[in-house]
């Protein structure tokens, strides 16, 4: 890999101070659908290479695409979830370029008429004002098909340059997206980045609510481009955009616009010029570096794909999906605070922690809401913080929640042991009770084992003992102390207690 | 020569299924026929005599077992090799596909081997079916059995030649401007374009995807009919597939009477440019249809004179982005590949080494067309025009039932002649373009051979689209009183090969 001059930064203070910034933000969204948008193969996601294929999505000649009604139908869920117009009648249209990982080299796509366009998403971001909610306008949703996967081999980088062969995989090519375009993002600020992060956060728990796809950053099945600019003042004309793509990760959203937005302020403060061009940014090094520039990017020869007829949705259609949309955000925000009864602040630290689907999940699984709050938001968003990831991404389910409280509510583990169960499901040990069973964490049940503990602790103990027998009851967190402590944990305290007063010869008080 | 290869589909079929002779002595008849006269000739580019064979005898066997066999079943067929055949080299007459042979069949094969239909082979055309003389095709062109010397028309001069050279009773043709209606009139055979959507067009490996349209040819009406039937209906694998009832089209081709039938003359297609042994035989079929019972009106069609223009800006613009897929990355030809270079260079050494000059040449206007500040002023201006060819149709078909005119301008000219001059060729579509550009169907039959050079004239008829089976009606009655007045078919005035 070549050495990166990493270029001039601004303090962000002064970006702020001095520049008004600008965003856009694309989002490709894969579609769940069972098969791809023009044919009939399967879209299982980590099959073996070129498996899932056949002439049509292989682009063999002479094969035509049949459009996938599943496709449509996940569209118009998502725009109207974005309350945007869904179209009387639409086409699509092929995008022309050459690349290998193309099939047709061309991209079955949509142009100037997307199935979707004028909405909008309330988006509550976390301000040093405290929570605000911020509006983002939703220029259009449009269908198109995903590319194969181009993989370089032989070389140290995994990049083109220095392979010694590529190979592509077409098993992706076909499968259903949907670009979601916001309008120009004015009047954010300092908050920019935090607001970009929150409505690609926000837009992902839609779209899970939706069911319409698996929005698995890390697996490429949500993917985000950030369009970023900057001008003198909310009055000034938009400056010159780049556009940063290979956005993998909510936390990368938001670095990477930061740093878009110091590294522009930088250039234009220096009296330079920022070049119109897609930039990549890098997840180990944190920066971006130059892609395509604007005199190099393709002319896509749009023209209405003649292989499909065009879509002309009914309204009846349209109403029915509509019924099917899961309830808005906010109205949901206020069900559930209510439900739970919590108060407004904790209410934003469970969204902030982007919990709110996982405690509905795992209370729906039987957990009662105390419960599942606590654990999602205590022990395991410290670990995912720890970790770096998010919350939804840890390897635990709801399920296994509701299994660790039902092995609590049984006596099986206390809530100490619980956090060891919970680790060892982290670790990808298991399930609560495998995790329980392999590392021998059941709290000792059997009195005479823990008889032995106690008359080892009042041996160790005499003065304590005598003092207990003498009716200081209270002395006993000692003798207790020291059992548990034998027992590493793995002991019911207050059986314990219990069973040494009656040891002694001692009521309790 | 055997006697057999004079029959039309219709009686092979009848003597098939009621024993007088065996399917595979009918496919071996023409097996021979393609032997003795096909170095001449060139309509194939691939014999599959073994395949041939083996479907011939399956109908036998399925005749012996009792079965009931299909209209057709057990009649030799040439394919157009635009058309998917699993197996079966494919290559649309380019080097860019020398050596392909498709992994699955496109629906109309399927449908043909369904029907028991035997498939002696592939026939050849212009590269990727551009041109009208099949003299584009990388493979060496095809001459035309009435004059060795002249073009079998194009793009689909192998279907039109063996018909005529009796090496198959029925061939598929696929029709973007004219591919099966020219061929047929300037061989003395009949073609069809159906209705657009009328016949799946999946696995036909596409020129112009708006435009394409596949159908039957033969030596007569009726066997375009009966081959109508079998390759037409509803395909889910084409969005574009008409969910229509297929038209009794085989019903409508035995029409003799054309009483209360009102037959409109288009005055745009058939003055300036057209032969007069052309416009002659015109004249003389027009009066024929009148002693047949039908009005004849003129019609105008004012946006004709616009068609050829806005289907070479359509046409080339939809095929730069059909044939992108050509790049030597996953399948046929693949030049300069050394270890060192791009994929980039790889890709521009395949396409400029596997297309021809044709092929180039409208790969080039149709990006050329659809270039970003370009795009209103051709593609869209083009496809303001076609609505309103659309219009010119309607307009007419609310006066007339069909439209009659010449078939091409001219009769088959040498090899050779419009080589190097591609506008003359473009101009022997200009009377088929219309149908093409406004998805509505197109016959063309024979009406005699034009007194100056002794070749056969074409007449098309066109019909509202979905009402292919008024073609055949008027079809069918002219050919039947044409076939009185001759006393033979056309093709036994032809020199014998
Ligand atoms: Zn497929």
């Amino acid at each position: 890999m070549t050495t990166m001059n990493s270029p001039a930064l601004m303090p962000y203070d002064d970006v702020i101070a001095q520049f008004d910034p600008v965003m856009g933000l694309e989002v490709h969204v894969e579609l769940n659908t069972k098969t791809k948008m023009f044919c009939g193969c399967a879209t299982e996601f980590g099959a073996a290479p070129n498996t899932q294929v056949c002439p049509v999505c292989l682009g063999l000649p002479g094969a035509l695409p049949a459009l996938n009604r599943k496709g449509v139908e996940g569209a118009i869920r998502i725009g109207l979830a974005l309350n945007c117009e869904i179209a009387q009648w639409c086409r699509f249209a092929r995008k022309n370029y050459f690349y290998p990982d193309m099939p047709k080299n061309f991209q079955t796509s949509q142009y100037d008429e997307p199935i979707a366009f004028n909405g909008w998403l309330d988006v509550p971001v976390e301000t040093d004002e405290g929570v605000q909610v911020f509006r983002v306008e939703i220029e259009r949703a449009h269908m198109e098909e995903d590319t194969g996967k181009t993989s370089h081999l032989g070389g140290a980088t995994g990049r083109i340059q220095g392979a010694d062969y590529s190979v592509v995989d077409y098993n992706r090519a076909g499968i259903p997206l949907i670009e979601i375009v916001t309008k120009p993002i004015v009047g954010a600020g300092k908050n920019a980045p935090a607001v970009a992060r929150a409505y690609v956060s926000m837009l992902r728990d839609l779209l899970r609510a939706l069911d319409v796809s698996d929005v698995r950053m890390d697996q490429g099945s949500l993917r985000c481009d950030a369009n970023v600019s900057l001008r003198a003042s909310a009055d000034s004309p938009f400056g010159t955009r780049t556009e940063t793509k290979n956005v993998n990760s909510l936390r990368s959203i938001e670095k990477a616009i930061r740093y878009e937005m110091q590294r522009q302020a930088a250039v234009l403060a220096g009296g330079g010029q920022v070049t119109q061009e897609t930039r990549h940014w890098h997840e180990d090094t944190n920066l971006t570096t130059s892609g395509r520039s604007k005199e190099e990017a393709e002319d896509y020869r749009y023209f209405p794909e003649p292989d499909l007829v065009p879509i002309a949705p009914s309204r009846e259609w349209v109403e029915q999906l509509r019924a099917t949309l899961p309830e808005p955000p906010a109205a949901r925000r206020a069900r559930l605070q209510e439900q739970w009864g919590v108060n407004d602040t904790e209410m934003d630290s469970i969204i902030n922690a982007g919990a709110v689907d996982l405690v509905v999940a795992t209370i729906a699984a039987g957990a009662d809401h105390t419960a599942a709050r606590k654990w999602w938001l205590g022990e395991l968003a410290r670990t995912a913080n720890d970790q770096g990831v998010d919350l939804a991404d840890l390897a635990i389910t709801p399920a296994d929640i509701v299994d660790v409280e039902r092995l609590i509510a049984a006596g099986t583990i206390n809530d100490k042991l619980a956090r060891e169960v919970i680790a060892g499901i982290l670790a990808g040990e298991g399930t609560a009770e495998q995790v329980v069973a392999r590392r021998g964490l059941q709290i000792v049940g059997d009195d005479s084992a823990l008889l032995a503990a106690i008359e080892q602790a009042i041996a160790e103990q005499p003065d304590v003992a005598e003092k207990i027998r003498g009716g200081k009851v209270a002395a006993a967190g000692a003798v207790v102390g020291a059992v548990m402590k034998a027992t590493r944990g793995q002991a019911d305290a207050a059986k314990v207690r219990a069973l040494l007063l009656a040891h002694l010869g001692v009521e309790d008080a | 020569m055997s006697e057999l290869i004079t029959k039309t589909a219709a009686e092979l079929a009848s003597a098939i299924a009621s024993g007088a002779v065996s399917a595979v002595e009918v496919a071996q008849a023409h097996l021979d026929r393609i032997a003795e006269v096909d170095g001449r000739v060139h309509a194939f580019l691939h014999v599959d005599t073994e395949g041939a064979l083996a479907a011939a005898k399956a109908v036998d066997s399925r005749r012996a077992a009792g079965e009931r066999l299909g209209a057709l079943a057990g009649v030799p067929l040439g394919l157009k090799d635009v058309m998917c055949m699993e197996g079966i080299p494919t290559t649309c007459g380019s080097k860019m596909l020398e050596g392909w042979r498709p992994p699955y069949d496109a629906t109309v094969t399927r449908r043909l081997k369904d029907a028991g239909v035997v498939i002696l082979g592939k026939t050849n055309m212009d590269e990727f079916a551009m041109g009208s003389s099949t003299e584009h095709s990388a493979y060496g062109p095809t001459r035309n059995p009435w004059d060795l010397e002249r073009i079998p028309g194009g793009s689909g001069g192998g279907s039109s030649a063996c018909l005529a050279a009796y090496e198959a009773p029925l061939a598929i043709g696929t029709d973007t401007g004219g591919s099966i209606r020219q061929p047929a009139a300037v061989t003395g055979t009949v073609g069809v374009k159906p209705t657009y959507g009328a016949v799946s067009r999946y696995g036909l490996i596409a020129l112009a995807s708006s435009l394409d349209q596949a159908g039957p040819c033969a030596r007569n009406v009726l066997d375009t009919a009966l081959l109508h039937s079998v390759i037409a209906g509803h395909d889910p694998h084409d969005s574009t597939s008409l969910t229509d009832a297929v038209p009794d089209v085989v019903a409508a081709a035995g029409t003799r009477d054309l009483t209360g039938m009102r037959i409109g003359v288009v005055k745009e297609l058939g003055g300036e440019g057209y032969q007069a042994g052309v416009r002659q035989r015109f004249d003389e079929a027009v009066a024929a249809l009148t002693s047949l019972g039908a009005e004849i009106v003129e019609v105008s069609c004012p946006h004709f004179d616009y068609a050829l223009a806005a289907y070479y800006l359509i046409l080339p613009s939809e095929c730069s982005s059909n044939l992108a897929k050509f790049d030597g990355m996953r399948y046929g030809l693949r030049v300069g590949d050394d270890g060192e270079s791009s994929v980039e260079q790889v890709m521009g050494r395949t396409r400029a080494a596997g297309f021809g000059e044709e092929v180039t040449r409208r790969i080039i206007l149709g990006t050329y067309a659809l270039s970003a500040g370009y795009y209103d002023a051709f593609y869209g201006s083009a496809q303001k025009i076609r609505t309103l060819i659309q219009r010119d149709f309607n307009d007419a078909f609310a006066k007339v039932d069909v439209l009659v005119s010449p078939t091409a301008p001219t009769t088959a000219f040498k090899l050779g002649e419009k080589l190097d001059d591609p506008l003359a060729m473009y101009l022997n579509d200009i009377a088929t373009i219309p149908a093409n550009l406004a998805g509505t169907p197109g016959m063309s039959i024979p009406i005699g051979l034009a007194p100056e050079d002794n070749l056969p004239v074409g007449l098309q008829i066109m019909a509202p689209a979905r009402a292919d089976e008024r073609m055949y009606a008027v079809g069918g009655a002219l050919e039947a009183a044409l076939l009185a007045q001759w006393g033979a078919p056309i093709l036994s005035k032809a020199v014998a090969l």
